[in-house]
C-alpha cells in the first residue's frame, strides 16, 4: 500500500557559488517522507543535511529540482504564498533562537503575531503551548533566565504556535547535554504521538535517530547514501557511510587474523535469550566476541555481534548450524568481510 | 567673569541645537541605517545597487571635516533655515553630518542581531516588514541606545566646534572670549560645561540601554 507522502523532494540540487568557486551542497536528492512519521537525517557535518532541511520550507531556493510539502510545489509558489506555506511547517534550531528581549510567552505569541493572530487570542493560545512543554510557570521569564534545555521547550512551543503540520529540528538537541536530550527527545516523541505532527529531524548523532526515529535518511557528500527504517538501517546497514555511523570508527579494525568469522544480528526476536552462551555450550566450542553492540530501540532490542568461531572446520561449522536455528540473522565470512 | 545668565543662556542654547539636531539626525539616520542593513548581500531584502550608492553617499559625508561641510553647505542651510547663522540655522550642518554618522551607529547595532533569530522569523513566514519591525529594531534596542548615546556626544563635540561660524552656545562663548580674547579661564568653564554634559548623556544613555537589556538578569 502506497504510504500518504507529506514531503516529496524530487531531483533536488544545491550549489553555492561564491568567489573562490561553485560549491555543490546537494545533488540529486530525491526523498519522501510520510504523514505523521518521525523521519531522521543523519550524515557528517559537512554533509548537505542542513541545506536539505532549509530546501524544506525554502529558507534555501534549491539550484534545481522540486520540494512538494502537503501537495504544494514550494518553487511555483508566490512570495505571499511561500511565506503562508512557511506558517505550516515549524522549525527547532540547535542554538534555539529565541528572541532575547521578549518573555517565554512573548517568544510563543511571535508567530501568531506574524500571522496576524489577536493579541489575547496568540497569549491564551500561547499559555496552553507553554503547558504542553512543562514552562507554564515560566511564561514571564526573559530567554536569558532559562537552561538551554527550557529555551529548546520554548521553542518548541513557538514552533508549534501556528499548528503546523511538519516539525523541522537542526541539530535541535546537539547544545545539549545528554540527560536534557533524552526529555527534549521524549517531548518531540510525545508532541508527535499525540498530535500526528510528521517530524523531520537532522542531526549527527546516531543516538537520537535510535531514540525517536521511524525512518532515517543517510546522507554522505550530498547525496542520500540509504533510506530506509531505523531498525533495517542499523542492523543491515548497506553503505559505507551507514556502516561508518553505526560502527564507531576505529573498533572494527583490530579484528584478529584468525579464518572463521560470522556476524550475528539480533532483529528483535531473541536478544534477550542467551543465544552465544547457549551456542557454546551446545557446541562446546569457544568462539571470541569481536565486536559487540546491542541497542534498545523502540522497547525492541537490535544489534550485531561479531564473533570469531574455532579453528576447527567441523567446530565452526556446527557453532554457525546453531546459529542458524536461533532466530538470528548469521553471516559468514572471513575477518576481511567484516572490516 | 560672564553672569551666570549667559551662561545659562548658552548652555540651553547647546543643548537646543544639540537635541534637535540629533533627533533630526534618527529621523534620517535610523531609517537609513536599517536600510542599509537590509538592502546589503544576505540581508532580509538585497538590492546591491541601491546599497552601494546609499553607503557612498554616507562614507562621503561622513569623510568631509565638520567645519568644512558646515562652510560648503552655507546655501543649503540659507534655504532651509532662512540664515546662515545662529542657533537653529546650525541644526542644518549638525544634521548633515550627524544623520551619515547615526546611519552607521545604526547599520552596527542592527548588524549585531545574531543571524539565527533572523532565519527563525524568515521560517514562521515573516515579511521583510515584519522582521525589521518585530526582529532587528526591538532585539538591537539596548545597542541602539549605546549608539545613540555615542551620538549625541560626537553632536555636542559638532556643536562646539559650531562656535566658530557662529553657531551660538557654549562653543561660541569659548571661541569668543577664550580664543579671540584670550579669556582663558572663560574658555576653560564653557569647557568643564560640555565635559559634565557629555558624562550626563553618556551615563544615562548607558544606564538606559542596560536596564532595558533583557540579556543580563
Amino acid at each position: 500500500m502506497q504510504q500518504d507522502v507529506i514531503v516529496s523532494i524530487r531531483g533536488l540540487n544545491k550549489t553555492f557559488r561564491s568567489r573562490a568557486g561553485a560549491v555543490v551542497a546537494l545533488d540529486g536528492i530525491d526523498l519522501d517522507v510520510r504523514r505523521g512519521e518521525i523521519f531522521g537525517i543523519i550524515g557528517l557535518s559537512g554533509a548537505g543535511k542542513s541545506t536539505l532541511v532549509r530546501c524544506i520550507n525554502h529558507l534555501e531556493k534549491p539550484t534545481a529540482g522540486t520540494v512538494t510539502v502537503d501537495g504544494q510545489e514550494l518553487g511555483a509558489l508566490s512570495k505571499k504564498g511561500l511565506l503562508k506555506a512557511r506558517r505550516s511547517m515549524g522549525m527547532i534550531f540547535q542554538q534555539f533562537n529565541l528572541l532575547q528581549q521578549r518573555t517565554a510567552l512573548q517568544n510563543v505569541c511571535f508567530p501568531l503575531e506574524i500571522a496576524g493572530v489577536k493579541r489575547s487570542e496568540a497569549e491564551a493560545r500561547a499559555r496552553e503551548l507553554l503547558e504542553v512543554v512543562g514552562l507554564h510557570d515560566r511564561a514571564d521569564n526573559y530567554p536569558s533566565q532559562l537552561s538551554g534545555g527550557q529555551q529548546q521547550r520554548v521553542a518548541i512551543a513557538r514552533a508549534l504556535a501556528t499548528d503546523p503540520k511538519i516539525l523541522l529540528c537542526d541539530e535541535a538537541t546537539s547544545a545539549l547535554d545528554p540527560t536534557t536530550t533524552r526529555a527534549i527527545l521524549a517531548l518531540l516523541k510525545e508532541i508527535n504521538r499525540t498530535r500526528g505532527i510528521t517530524i523531520i529531524v537532522i542531526t549527527h548523532e546516531m543516538a537520537v535517530i535510535e531514540e525517536i526515529c521511524q525512518r532515517v535518511a543517510i546522507i554522505d557528500a550530498s547525496h542520500i547514501a540509504e533510506v530506509g527504517p531505523v531498525e533495517q538501517v542499523f542492523t543491515r546497514p548497506q553503505s559505507a557511510m551507514a556502516k561508518q555511523l553505526i560502527y564507531p570508527d576505529g573498533k572494527r579494525d583490530k579484528l584478529a587474523t584468525g579464518r572463521h568469522y560470522c556476524r550475528i544480528v539480533f532483529d528483535g526476536n531473541s536478544s534477550f535469550e542467551p543465544v552465544v552462551s547457549n551456542m557454546v555450550l551446545e557446541c562446546k566450542a569457544p568462539v571470541n566476541i569481536m565486536f559487540a553492540d546491542t541497542k534498545d530501540i523502540d522497547g525492541k532490542a537490535y544489534g550485531q555481534m561479531i564473533l570469531q568461531l574455532p579453528e576447527d572446520e567441523r567446530a565452526a561449522a556446527r557453532a554457525l548450524a546453531y546459529l542458524e536455528t536461533q532466530n538470528v540473522h548469521v553471516e559468514e565470512g572471513d575477518a576481511n568481510a567484516f572490516t | 567673569m560672564l553672569s551666570p545668565e549667559v551662561w545659562l543662556a548658552s548652555l540651553w542654547e547647546t543643548l537646543y541645537m544639540v537635541l534637535a539636531s540629533t533627533l533630526v539626525s534618527y529621523l534620517i539616520g535610523l531609517p537609513l541605517g536599517l536600510l542599509l542593513v537590509v538592502t546589503d548581500k544576505g540581508g532580509v531584502r538585497p538590492m546591491p545597487v541601491l546599497n552601494t550608492v546609499l553607503g557612498v553617499v554616507v562614507n562621503v559625508l561622513r569623510s568631509i571635516p565638520f567645519l568644512i561641510l558646515a562652510v560648503m553647505i552655507t546655501p543649503i542651510t540659507r534655504l532651509i533655515a532662512g540664515r546662515a547663522i545662529g542657533t537653529t540655522a546650525m541644526i542644518v550642518p549638525l544634521t548633515a553630518a550627524a544623520a551619515p554618522y547615526v546611519a552607521r551607529m545604526v547599520e552596527s547595532s542592527i548588524k549585531e542581531v545574531p543571524y539565527g533569530v533572523i532565519e527563525a522569523a524568515h521560517s514562521m513566514g515573516a515579511s521583510p516588514w515584519q522582521i525589521v519591525c518585530k526582529v532587528l529594531v526591538p532585539e538591537a534596542k539596548p545597542s541602539l541606545l549605546v549608539g545613540g548615546a555615542i551620538s549625541i556626544v560626537t553632536i555636542l563635540g559638532y556643536s562646539a566646534m559650531a562656535g566658530f561660524i557662529g553657531g551660538g552656545g557654549l562653543g561660541t562663548i569659548a571661541v569668543n572670549y577664550g580664543y579671540n580674547r584670550y579669556r582663558f579661564d572663560i574658555m576653560l568653564v564653557a569647557c568643564i560645561i560640555i565635559v559634565i554634559v557629555v558624562q550626563i548623556f553618556q551615563v544615562v544613555g548607558m544606564w538606559l540601554a542596560r536596564r532595558l537589556d533583557k540579556r543580563n538578569r
